[in-house]
């Protein structure tokens, strides 16, 4: 271990942004904006027309407005589109209400759902969004329209957090235990505690017991993947099934899910075929920004919004 | 006459207690650490030395806790619930109910007059409604655990809590001292939010009086307060509850108990929520 930028910090997985050389904002007819303020990340999607257009990826600060104002001036850093520019707005996750720059608010599960079919397609069925504080499945239809779903958002368990005080416990980057958990002779038995808290003094006996690092993450990330089945099966699962959120990253435990479904979490790559082509990054967290851009979009199309544009 | 000893194996703490009949001839307790044997065998010691008498003059030993085997030198072993009920029969013998707190779980037992458990449900899954939570909260608001029992009594205002988790409570309170909340009534939060959890527990064997608090989050003055407030009713701490599991242990050890079963209730939190489009 050793070498990261700030090594006491294992959590701190890495702030991104992005923008479409392809498209040209000033050519565009309708701008959107998603801003998806979640517990533990903040996502600004910037569309054009219905295409993603920029985003920024940043860790949620102390407060929902300047959260939302250091994501979104985070998306137009290396553009000179200004949040005047934008015809609409929309606020989603747990600080959806307190987004300054958004004309309305929708909820995170709607966003998912409306996002994860844009990013991964109409055969979308099952989406799981594994955020920072909850973690839900939704079951949804060809236009991405939620059916039904089911949430924790009362443990810490199962979600990005309880994932991250693991990182930190463990001392290893949080992006590294997901490809470290393979690294193994033969899988160890899950950590059999389901609460973050006593997992934590459990991870402590097997790091003193010697037990190696790489089998104590196998058995987090294995744990992790238990307790999601638990919603999971709550639900019902169909595919084509997809996991949005941060944790959707973290192949330790997607695979180990996998196996327990019995199924095969679809790949994390675009629908479009274009933006395969353009090599137009895909990142899971996206998901509800970019639903909540495209609410956005139909919103004004249909007429039961205005545009707020003031430049 | 019969010497026997009592001990009292938790998450975090060791209690022992040596007594010949009805008198208690030396006790002894402390964090066990890592290597809890070890611990034990020196506190064991301990208490010996206090009584004045070597491990040949004890004649049983029961042990219970958590953590019961680890004492290898006992004889029998009998359940936390058995082991507070017999315990606190003999400090309290009007109790009927036991709430029992301690680092790592809540429990409620209903207890009969003889001391034997009628009933008993217990959380063990979740650090939110145990000692552990007001430990990690109290570390969020940079006081001591027992600073935090007493400025829970000066608080002026009752806040509630969202956080039904430890982890999710941690951030809330940081959030709450950003948004200038006073220490006090950030205290009484978290010590209401765990009175409301294992007053729920309670109210699963029924609550009768009189009800009596042991386990480490009895010396918690403001949580006992809450919990009062929770069950309006009134609880009764008995002198050093952290010792009651030992002192029942060796009642059982003078009865000649060396092994007991009891059923227990496990109470899970509910965590998911269902919903429609």
């Amino acid at each position: 271990m050793g070498g990261e930028a700030i090594p006491q910090e294992f959590w701190r997985w890495p702030e991104t942004n992005w923008v479409n050389q392809d498209i040209d904002w000033k050519e565009g007819k309708v701008i959107t904006a998603g801003l998806d303020v979640g517990s533990v990340s903040t996502q600004a999607v910037v569309m054009v027309d219905g295409e993603l257009y920029a985003y920024g990826n940043t860790r949620t600060g102390s407060d929902s407005p300047t959260s939302a104002w250091t994501g979104m001036n985070f998306a137009l850093e290396k553009t000179d589109l200004k949040v005047e520019n934008i015809d609409y707005c929309i606020g989603t996750g747990y600080g959806r209400v307190n987004v300054p720059m958004a004309q309305q608010s929708i909820t995170e599960i709607s966003c998912h759902a409306r996002g994860a079919n844009f990013m991964y397609g109409p055969e979308v069925r099952t989406v799981m969004d594994m955020g920072g504080q909850d973690c839900k499945a939704i079951n949804v239809d060809e236009r991405g329209k939620v059916l039904n779903f089911v949430m924790n958002d009362k443990c810490a368990a199962g979600t990005g957090r309880g994932m991250e005080v693991f990182a930190d416990l463990i001392r290893v980057p949080v992006w590294e235990i997901g490809p470290r958990s393979f690294r193994i002779q033969k899988e160890p038995p899950t950590i059999s505690s389901t609460c973050v808290v006593f997992a934590k003094s459990e991870v402590l006996g097997l790091l003193e017991s010697g037990m190696p690092e790489n089998d104590i993450m196998a058995a987090y990330c294995s744990a992790m993947a238990h307790r999601i089945m638990d919603l999971l099966n709550r639900l019902g699962v169909k595919e084509k099934f997809v996991i949005t959120g941060g944790i959707a990253k973290n192949e330790g435990v997607v695979k180990r899910l996998d196996k327990e479904l019995g199924i095969k979490t679809a790949e994390r790559v675009w629908y479009a075929k274009e933006y395969i082509d353009r090599g137009y990054p895909f990142d899971t967290q996206l998901a509800g920004g970019i639903g909540a851009a495209l609410f956005g979009q139909a919103l004004l199309k249909m007429g039961k919004a205005k545009s707020a544009r003031k430049a | 006459m019969m010497i026997v000893a009592g001990i009292d194996i938790g998450g975090k703490n060791a209690h022992i207690v040596i007594k010949k009949d009805g008198q208690i001839l030396g006790k002894a307790a402390g964090p066990t650490g890592i290597k809890k044997a070890e611990a034990v065998e020196e506190l064991y010691d301990e208490a010996l030395k206090k009584a004045g008498l070597s491990r040949k003059d004890v004649e049983r030993v029961v042990a219970t806790g958590s953590a019961a085997t680890r004492a290898t030198f006992a004889n029998g072993f009998i359940p936390d619930a058995a082991a507070d009920a017999r315990g606190v029969i003999k400090a309290v013998p009007t109790a009927k109910t036991v709430i029992d707190v301690g680092a790592e779980e809540g429990r409620a037992i209903k207890i009969g007059a003889d001391g034997r458990v009628l009933d008993f449900a217990i959380n063990e899954k979740c650090a939110a409604g145990t000692g552990t939570f007001v430990e990690a909260m109290s570390r969020a608001l940079e006081v001591s655990v027992d600073e935090m029992a007493k400025i829970t009594l000066q608080s002026s205002q009752t806040l509630s809590m969202n956080a039904q988790c430890a982890v999710f409570g941690e951030s809330e309170v940081v959030s709450l001292i950003h948004q200038k909340t006073s220490k006090p009534d950030i205290a009484r939060a978290v010590m209401n939010a765990i009175a409301g959890r294992i007053g729920s527990i309670a109210r699963i064997v029924g609550l009768e009086k009189e009800v009596v608090m042991v386990g480490g989050m009895a010396k918690n003055a403001g949580f006992v307060d809450s919990l009062k407030k929770e069950l309006q009713m009134d609880v009764i701490v008995p002198e050093d509850p952290g010792y009651i599991g030992a002192l029942g242990a060796a009642e059982a050890a003078l009865a000649g108990v060396m092994a007991e079963e009891v059923k227990a209730k496990v109470v899970e939190k509910e965590t998911v929520t269902e919903g429609k489009a």
